[in-house]
């Protein structure tokens, strides 16, 4: 194994956790854009609120560590796709941008008026980034970036197979965090949002289910190399994938929520390798391998130093700050903060 | 020699996506002295209000964290922006030298990760954290961001002075040596540098905050220290940032005289040059008109004597010059304005302590404080206008042109409108916030000033309530 197929498996690492995270805090930003009205969605929102705020940042820094690798690692790979697909990411950069500005104005914004235009801002982000994340995937699976960056700038992404995988995205996100938010509405006895969640998930799920046939039978009509590398490498995989499913259905249905959350982010972490495991050793499929598309060796043992040495500081603190949260020792300060959950079921 | 040349062989996207970088960059900047040194202002009130029971001290560092974390959270948002615009607007950068000035930027992953983490830690642990955990784990914030810091720094100062590589005959970079490009010879200046004006614009921008409470008649002790302590921060580093900008000054003289010339109006090589005050730069004639000069001060002020030759932009090949002579320089002398206002501000300050205890009574003091904030923020943004405007037109000094880097792709103007609409609308988004937090915090202060006489006696009983006449000064 050369320092530069580490190095591509240390971004695939990353796209894990950042799905595992990031994604997840998309898709609630999708679920509070469907609350529902100011007093219905009042509940929904506290509990959304309270559960992404302490982490959500932390999540963020996996985009910036994908990025930050991937330049330094895969100059070319990384030219290349944000040439071509400079619609898409921009848009998605747009998205952040709505996403999370709006998500931290949204609590201190003095009038019930700006805060609702606040929180729709967030939604309507939360929606665009992984749709348009979802595209760049579909785009670069499909072969549509070549490794000199001239690929068409529209039909690269705009194309049924981008599209589909977009939804995909959208429609993961949505089923994660979901999932994600049973766990929290059972942790903190809130029996009326377990429910509203639970069948939610199943409702995502069953969605991203669909979605993600319709992206198999898109990259058959597509793709028909990547499709057979999907469908004769990846497939344990993608079983696995598709087994942890059907495992968060029937325990969604039975309303359990214990293990449900590990069973999810497998499903989905399975999903992740399958497209990496598919386009092994490609980059850009079929014009960059990871050895054609490497920076230089020593820069590469570096990035493995820096993850080395990111794995033992930055992920116990990480682990303490999960902790913390699901103990419930975090919190937006009384003192200094709007009291915006106030419809939430608090704890003791 | 005719500029309309170099030109019309530049690349069409090339001033739109500089105006963008520019843009996003100039507005991140502003974020980033917070995002480095309001954990500092905080953790210092923090540790205030613990060890002497202060309540006032403890509100104020509460209520900074409060707004550290809005600021974190933009910053955050913003500085993604600007990853992505490493590749949306200069793949050829990355295509060509991602591996040689990288590493910095895997390192800044790390620490900007811990600086994530801790800071949601702090941020929001006030409420059920042991207070002196609490405060211990706010610690490594500043160190942490000062990591951060050197990392991007880094790969700016190897943007002025390339190391860690040498060119193969196809112009590709080879012999690539990370570490060395990482702390290349421009990075000790350039970083004590900005990290001496971060302590200063964020120090002084909070302080001014409570100047401005201090003037419309808000004269209780929340006030007080609410200034004090952040205003000595930037104190201690104003002086000091007078020696550092003086010798990164003669660094930039001594290794990037091109720049050097366009921040000085240097027009013809040789010894005695004038000191130029602001003035335009005419390229066409290579002449400065409309100005106050001192004769012989510019050679002087590089080498120490009068007799210093110093490179004029003559010397320069027309396609090596600044591509704006007159904007690198009057920001380079809005940047050393502002930098000696605040330095006589400061040490008017230190006398006028020294003697009575207080803040100065002296009201051109206190209306220069009060803008003290916003001035060494102009300041800042002036800096980062000198080094980087003075830097073109190079993206890597005297080796990468920055046209030859900029992407080419379509559609930069339309992403160029849609940056600067959504950035108006954040620094509205965020003013409004801000300004909401406020009335909001001072709300409840005169709830509490009210039933202060009436109410049971605050935590820690013998320590005065903000408002109260007794009062004591910060150690």
């Amino acid at each position: 194994m050369t320092a530069a197929e580490i190095v591509a498996g240390i971004i695939v690492f990353g796209i894990t956790l950042y799905a595992w995270s990031g994604l997840a805090d998309y898709g609630a930003g999708f679920w509070d854009l469907l609350a529902g009205g100011k007093s219905d969605g009042r509940r929904v929102r506290g509990l959304i609120d309270e559960v992404v705020t302490p982490v959500w940042e932390a999540n963020h820094v996996w985009l910036i560590f994908i990025l930050v690798t991937c330049w330094s690692g895969f100059g070319l790979l990384f030219g290349a796709v944000m040439t071509t697909l400079f619609v898409p990411l921009a848009l998605a950069v747009f998205g952040i941008v709505l996403r999370g500005a709006n998500f931290a104005f949204r609590k201190d914004a003095a009038r019930a008026g700006a805060r609702h235009v606040a929180g729709w801002l967030f939604g309507l982000g939360a929606i665009i980034v992984p749709f348009f994340f979802g595209t760049t995937v579909g785009a670069i699976m499909s072969g549509r970036v070549p490794a000199n960056g001239v690929g068409d700038p529209l039909t690269s992404w705009w194309n049924p197979l981008s599209i589909t995988v977009g939804v995909l995205a959208v429609a993961m996100s949505a089923y994660l965090s979901a999932v994600y938010l049973v766990v929290e509405a059972d942790r903190r006895g809130m029996r009326g949002m377990h429910d509203y969640f639970r069948y939610r998930a199943l409702a995502a799920g069953i969605a991203a289910l669909l979605v993600g046939v319709g992206a198999g039978f898109a990259l058959h009509a597509d793709s028909l190399a990547m499709f057979h590398r999907m469908a004769h490498r990846s497939w344990p995989l993608l079983l696995v994938g598709v087994i942890a499913l059907v495992v968060t259905f029937v325990m969604a249905v039975r309303g359990r929520a214990r293990g449900l959350r590990i069973v999810a982010v497998l499903g989905v972490g399975a999903l992740v390798w399958s497209w990496a495991v598919a386009q092994y050793p490609y980059l850009l499929p079929f014009s960059m391998t990871i050895s054609s598309g490497a920076g230089a060796d020593i820069t590469m043992k570096w990035i493995i130093g820096c993850f080395i040495v990111a794995c033992v500081t930055v992920v116990p603190l990480l682990a303490y700050l999960y902790v913390l949260d699901q103990r419930g020792n975090l919190g937006e300060d009384p003192t200094t903060s709007v009291e915006f959950s106030d419809g939430t079921e608090k704890r003791a | 020699m005719n500029n309309w040349l170099i030109l019309a062989s530049q690349p069409v996207q090339l001033t739109p996506a500089r105006s963008q970088m520019a843009f996003t960059l100039a507005v991140h900047i502003l974020l980033v002295p917070m995002g480095v040194v309001l954990p500092t202002i905080m953790l210092i009130a923090n540790y205030k209000g613990l060890r002497h029971n202060d309540v006032a001290a403890m509100t104020l560092a509460r209520r900074w964290s409060h707004v550290a974390g809005l600021l974190f959270a933009v910053g955050a948002v913003t500085g993604t922006v600007l990853s992505f615009e490493m590749g949306l607007l200069w793949p050829g950068f990355t295509k060509v030298f991602g591996d040689v000035f990288g590493l910095p930027f895997a390192i800044e992953g790390i620490s900007f990760f811990l600086e994530a983490l801790l800071v949601a830690i702090y941020i929001y642990g006030w409420r059920r954290m042991k207070p002196w955990t609490h405060f211990w784990f706010g610690m490594p914030i500043p160190f942490v961001a000062i990591i951060g810091a050197l990392s991007v720094i880094s790969a700016n100062s190897w943007m002025n002075a390339p190391a860690g590589f040498t060119l193969d005959s196809s112009g590709k970079p080879t012999n690539i040596d990370p570490l060395a490009a990482m702390f290349n010879k421009a990075l000790p200046l350039e970083l004590t540098h900005f990290l001496l004006a971060a302590y200063m614009a964020a120090p002084f921008m909070v302080a001014s905050v409570y100047m401005v409470g201090w003037l419309r008649g808000r004269r209780d002790r929340y006030h007080r220290l609410g200034f004090l302590i952040p205003f000595t921060i930037g104190a201690i580093a104003t002086p000091l940032q007078f020696i550092v900008g003086d010798s990164i000054a003669r660094w930039v003289y001594q290794n990037q005289p091109a720049k050097f010339a366009a921040m000085e109006v240097v027009t013809q090589t040789g010894p005695d040059q004038t000191e130029y005050l602001f003035g335009r730069y005419n390229p066409t004639t290579n002449t400065v008109t409309g100005i106050f000069k001192v004769p012989g001060l510019d050679s002087v002020l590089a080498g120490g004597k009068r007799s210093t030759v110093v490179e004029g932009l003559a010397s320069v090949p027309p396609q090596n010059r600044a591509s704006n002579v007159t904007l690198v320089h009057t920001a380079f002398d809005v940047m050393v304005l502002i930098a000696t206002l605040l330095l006589a501000m400061v040490v008017w300050y230190v006398i006028a302590y020294w003697k009575r205890r207080d803040i100065p009574h002296l009201r051109i003091f206190q209306w220069v404080a009060a803008a003290a904030g916003v001035l060494a923020y102009i300041a800042i943004e002036a800096g980062w206008f000198t080094t980087e405007v003075g830097r073109q037109p190079w993206i890597v000094w005297n080796i990468a042109r920055t046209s030859s880097a900029v992407t080419t792709s379509s559609g930069i103007d339309v992403s160029l409108t849609v940056v600067v609409i959504l950035y108006a609308a954040l620094a509205v988004a965020a003013i409004m916030v801000l300004r909401a937090m406020t009335r909001r915090w001072r709300a409840g202060d005169a709830l509490t000033d009210d039933a202060a006489p009436y109410g049971p006696r605050p935590v820690g009983a013998d320590t005065p309530e903000p408002g109260t006449a007794e009062e004591r000064m910060p150690r």
